[in-house]
């Protein structure tokens, strides 16, 4: 059933499966049947649970975009029909934003390294946390059903009256679908919360820990606090649909711009959780291959914090054009302004890390480097895009659409690949091939900026997102945006293959293949089911690289 | 081939929203070379295997941290007051600016000009005069958006919207619906047609329809029974409406509020929102009688008798 | 902690551990339930701000009689949820289970008033529609819309409670708690003091907003 279960390869033979030979791991320790991965509680089995199903939703949704692109090539709506395309955009953001982005590096990565990094032996509450995945795919399913059954028509952000009142389509099973999904998340949340507060080592105090665990701190914060308001807000737009009346309708005197604050009061911060994981990737990624200490760990540390707060105070900027008062627009743009502040010290903070390192281009080194670009573009569009008065021109155009991507699959995607390359031969005890992986990281480079740097032009020459057909004059950008697009596909499979490959044929890998500190390199690859033998004790700050001495090693030999 | 970068620029602000967006895209080229030549430089010159001073320096971290915190906040500082400026420019249509009215519905824009001229998709106006659109939709929310004049407004059912520019250029520039509305959102389009005031005031009398908005509203107002309490009955006490338009008007809660636009249509159709001081709650709502093109007619008709006074005797809260 | 008490997850490293992991994990959970609140909170003041006189108006149609009634029923079950906690920590078994079980007699108490009132409601024409109280301004909709989905979240999470008490009092019955470990039962009472706050909001917000505004 499970590929991975072929990681131990030739060494385990069913005729001599002696103590000595048989290397313990969470693959062989829990069992092999599917009832032991379908009911664990091992926090690295539900983080590969979560990455099988992520591949699912992920292929859903880039076979949707696919679509889509291949549908703009010409300015005329000729290959599906409005309603196709319509549904297209809508399953493929709802399930990239619930079902892929905000799960990817948490889900998978977080729930993989988290307790390990702390030196734990599991989260807080395995089985609430194997409860988040039951959760997360019994919405999948939902929505997945709206699907076969003639899909959603209402563009992921479900704005009233039109999701409410005026759309023909699965909108019920597909708000159900994220409101359980929903849940889902927060356990993870709170499980995340709960373990970094009560189960870190011995000597593992708050200055100490991995950034990345910062980052899923404040992403675990964002999840709790923001996600109910969504399950409600969908709740609210839900009953005003099953039963006719409800608390938008403008009939009744409700307000639908209301409906658009609870959900961007969700979604804004939302933005944060599918951006936040990844930064603390980089921040591990970074120091390991250029064998430095990050570069002003406590700013970087609360810049994560300070990003989790503000980004409860900006969701009015994506309602600029929707009639909110002057002075509430003013005030947002402000507070946008201010929450580009610690993203900006990140990415300084990053770079004077390298000053006097030694830097080896490894995969996940060459997807970081890709981040840091792609993601410095995005936020400096975001601040385009948080003036006010520009906003006024290019909200709800493309010019959006490339910023938000830029900083979702430039960023997100991006370090979600970076790590995933990064703990590879620690999740499987496989190495993947270096060249083929350095390939993948530069097409997907490439792929990422032929599609969507065109759209910031298209955006500003005015063509509207959402649109089916559009104008002649915006043809060109459209081809070379969908040209881009199926390099970007095949950037996408190159891993997928030699991923599944690297499971049988790759390298073996030492327990700590990249001379990394963290304690998660201090057991063996992959890792036993407890994580470690005896509880690691911490006596110092993380990151103690030293570029001095890994050139004198390399030098020696 | 043709690859165009900005689209036409067919007004003052369109003017003010290019310059702002070449301001940002220096500042973004300059905050990028700050970025990235340093850290292509260390990519290469620390790259591992290579001859480099790698020893441990200690710099001065609060210093530096402190450097790039405070520089960027007033750097964004200024540019948030510098797209607040051009806001505040789009967001205040000005006093002289002539009416025109805008419907929009699942999936066209529907456009009544004051003297009664009715287009749909299209949109006349002269060049040099600032207009002032009234929005309002009759189902889902929609987006009125003019890319050439760098304009755009979301049209909110349940409330007016309002979008000005003036055009000082001719020609045809695209109408779009910007805000996702259902099935043909993409083919809610149209196109404004700048024309010369001349050319303009020919073509609103090639079409002439007879009756002007104003006109076609007092006939509604009759027919609908306003009038049977707002002007001759004296049974009924209800506020007078002429002069009305523009007025402060003291509420029953207290408050006091203009009757703008907005005011009159939540007097129309949720009567009960906000009762003049003085009256009694007894008119019906009228939601659900009156399609918003009638709305508009009437709230024109009330405009057009804000200057004349009350023709029975004004009855005076308390 | 020479000998590990059974219920020791193996996570932990101790029971005191396991404890505090539990009692911030229930607080975390608490602080999603406020925001889950929040949202409908947030809607209730921003229409309430906007049609005080309609709110006003649709509130005297509530039954402050069954409101108070509940808000008795409920105030006394947190004060004997809070005993049966202290029952717990001084390893009083017999009237933890006691305690728990009338807890659970008030909940399900409150549960049926609220029937009864809902029953009353529907007759009334309380039921926002087209069948709604003609004499009503449409806004008065909107306050019912609200007053349904409000005391309807509430008397879901009141019903939850019930279960958990249930299960608390049959897991006493079963001796599995002693003053050594009673962690379940106290997360079940901030759970049920949450559940408790919620009403407290709701009950002038819903049932006394008239006598306020006029």
């Amino acid at each position: 059933m499970n590929p991975l279960e072929n990681v131990e390869g030739p060494t385990i033979t069913a005729e001599y499966p002696t103590v000595e030979r048989t290397p313990k791991n969470y693959f062989t320790e829990g069992g092999h049947t599917l009832k032991s991965w379908l009911l664990t509680t091992d926090h690295k089995r539900i983080g590969l649970l979560y990455l099988y199903s992520l591949l699912v939703y992920f292929t859903i949704a880039a076979i949707a975009a696919a679509l889509m692109r291949m549908e703009l090539i010409t300015p005329a709506g000729d290959m599906v029909t409005s309603d196709t395309y319509n549904k297209l955009f809508t399953i493929h953001g709802t399930l990239m934003v619930w079902f892929f982005l905000i799960p990817s590096i948490p889900a998978v990565l977080g729930n993989f390294v988290l307790p390990m990094m702390l030196g734990a032996k599991d989260v807080a509450f395995p089985k609430l946390n194997l409860l988040s995945w039951y959760l997360f795919n019994g919405g999948g399913l939902l929505a997945l059903t709206s699907l076969i059954f003639g899909g959603v028509d209402t563009g992921w952000t479900f704005y009233t009256p039109y999701s409410s009142t005026y759309s023909n389509s699965h909108v019920i099973a597909m708000a159900a679908g994220i409101f359980i999904a929903g849940f889902g998340t927060i356990l993870t949340g709170l499980n995340f919360i709960v373990t970094t507060h009560k189960l870190r080592a011995p000597g593992m105090t708050w200055f100490r820990m991995p950034l990345f665990i910062w980052s899923l701190y404040a992403t675990s914060v964002i999840m709790i606090l923001a996600t109910p308001v969504l399950a409600m807000t969908l709740a609210l737009m839900g009953i005003e649909r099953i039963w006719g009346v409800g608390i938008f309708d403008p009939r009744l005197g409700g307000d639908p711009i209301l409906f658009q604050h609870l959900f961007w009061f969700y979604s804004h911060p939302a933005v944060y959780i599918m951006i936040l994981p990844g930064m603390g990737v980089v921040s591990e990624v970074i120091t390991c291959f250029s064998r430095k200490p990050i570069f002003g760990y406590h700013f970087v540390a609360f810049s994560s914090v300070a990003i989790a707060i503000l980004g409860f105070l900006v969701w009015g900027h994506h309602m600029f054009t929707s009639g909110q008062s002057i002075y509430a627009g003013l005030v947002f743009s402000f507070l946008s302004y201010m929450v580009a502040v610690p993203s900006a010290i990140k990415v300084f903070n990053w770079t004077l890390t390298l000053y006097r390192g030694s830097i080896s281009f490894t995969t996940p080194m060459i997807y970081v480097l890709g981040f840091i670009g792609l993601f410095t573009i995005g936020g400096l569009t975001g601040l385009f895009l948080a003036a006010v008065g520009l906003d006024v021109h290019v909200q709800d155009t493309y010019f959006v659409v490339a910023h938000f991507h830029y900083i979702m699959v430039g960023g997100m995607v991006t370090a979600f690949m970076a790590g995933l390359h990064y703990w590879w031969p620690k999740i499987t005890g496989r190495m993947y091939p270096e060249k083929l992986g350095q390939l993948a990281a530069l097409t997907m480079f490439l792929g990422f900026n032929l599609t969507f740097f065109p759209q910031f032009v298209l955006g500003y020459l005015g063509m509207p997102r959402r649109y089916h057909a559009y104008a002649p004059e915006f043809q060109i950008y459209n081809v070379m945006s969908s040209a881009g697009a199926s390099i970007l596909g095949v950037a996408y499979l190159l891993p997928l293959i030699y991923f599944i490959w690297s499971l049988k044929h790759g390298k073996k890998a030492p327990a700590n293949p990249w001379n990394a500190t963290g304690l998660e390199w201090q057991t063996p690859s992959p890792p036993p089911k407890h994580n470690f033998a005896e509880t690691p004790v911490v006596d110092g700050p993380p990151y103690q690289y030293s570029a001095e001495k890994t050139e004198a090693e390399l030098n020696a030999s | 081939m043709n690859f165009p970068l900005f689209p036409p620029q067919a007004s003052q602000v369109a003017r003010q929203t290019d310059h702002l967006l070449i301001g940002l895209i220096l500042f973004s080229a300059f905050a990028m070379v700050v970025v990235f030549v340093p850290m292509i430089y260390f990519l290469f010159k620390y790259r591992r295997g290579t001859k480099a001073d790698r020893r441990p320096v200690h710099l001065p971290e609060i210093m530096i941290e402190a450097t790039w915190t405070i520089i960027p906040t007033i750097v964004f500082a200024g540019l948030f007051a510098w797209g607040a400026n051009v806001y505040w420019a789009i967001e205040r249509p000005p006093a002289d600016a002539m009416d025109i009215s805008v419907v929009g519905k699942q999936w066209m824009w529907k456009i009544e000009h004051p003297e009664g001229n009715r287009e749909i998709d299209e949109l006349h106006v002269p060049l040099g005069r600032n207009i002032k659109l009234t929005l309002a939709s009759q189902d889902v929310i929609h987006s009125f958006f003019l890319p050439a004049f760098r304009v755009k407004q979301d049209v909110v059912p349940g409330r007016y919207s309002t979008l000005w520019f003036k055009a000082d250029k001719l020609g045809t520039f695209h109408l779009f619906c910007s805000e996702y509305c259902g099935t043909h959102h993409s083919a809610m389009v149209g196109s404004v047609f700048v024309m010369t005031p001349d050319a303009y005031q020919r073509w609103l009398m090639r079409g002439a329809p007879g009756s002007t908005m104003a006109q076609e509203g007092e006939r509604l107002f009759r027919a609908y029974g306003c009038s049977g309490c707002h002007i001759q009955s004296t049974i009924v006490r209800a506020p007078p409406l002429e002069g009305l338009y523009g007025r402060a008007v003291p509420l029953q809660s207290g408050q006091i509020v203009t009757a703008d636009d907005g005011y009159l249509r939540d007097s129309i159709l949720l009567p009960a929102k906000d009762i003049a001081a003085g009256y009694t709650n007894d008119m019906p709502s009228f939601q659900g009688h009156l399609s918003e093109d009638d709305l508009m007619k009437l709230i024109a008709y009330i405009k057009s008798i804000s200057d004349t006074t009350p023709t029975r005797e004004t009855e005076e809260a308390k | 902690m020479a000998d590990a008490h059974a219920a020791l997850q193996e996570q932990f490293e101790e029971m005191p551990q396991q404890k505090e992991a539990a009692t911030l994990g229930m607080w975390a959970f608490l602080a999603t339930e406020v925001l889950f609140f929040g949202a409908m909170f947030m809607s209730y003041i921003v229409y309430r701000q906007t049609y005080p006189q309609a709110f006003a108006e649709a509130s005297h149609h509530t039954i402050v009689l069954f409101g108070t009634v509940n808000t008795a029923i409920l105030l006394t079950s947190s004060l004997t949820m809070a005993l049966a906690v202290q029952a717990a920590r001084e390893n009083n078994i017999k009237w933890l289970f006691r305690f728990l079980a009338i807890t659970v007699v008030f909940a399900l108490a409150f549960l049926a008033v609220k029937g009864l009132e809902y029953h009353q409601d529907l007759q009334e024409h309380l039921w926002p529609g087209p069948h709604f109280r003609p004499e009503l301004p449409p806004q008065a909709q909107i306050f019912w819309m609200l007053y349904w989905i409000m005391t309807g979240v509430h008397a879901l999470h009141v019903t939850v409670g019930v279960g958990l008490l249930s299960t608390m009092a049959w897991m006493t019955s079963r001796r599995k708690f002693s003053d050594a470990y009673y962690t379940p039962v106290e997360m079940t009472g901030l759970y049920w003091h949450f559940v408790d706050i919620i009403w407290i909001y709701l009950y002038p917000l819903l049932y006394l907003v008239h006598r306020y505004a006029s």
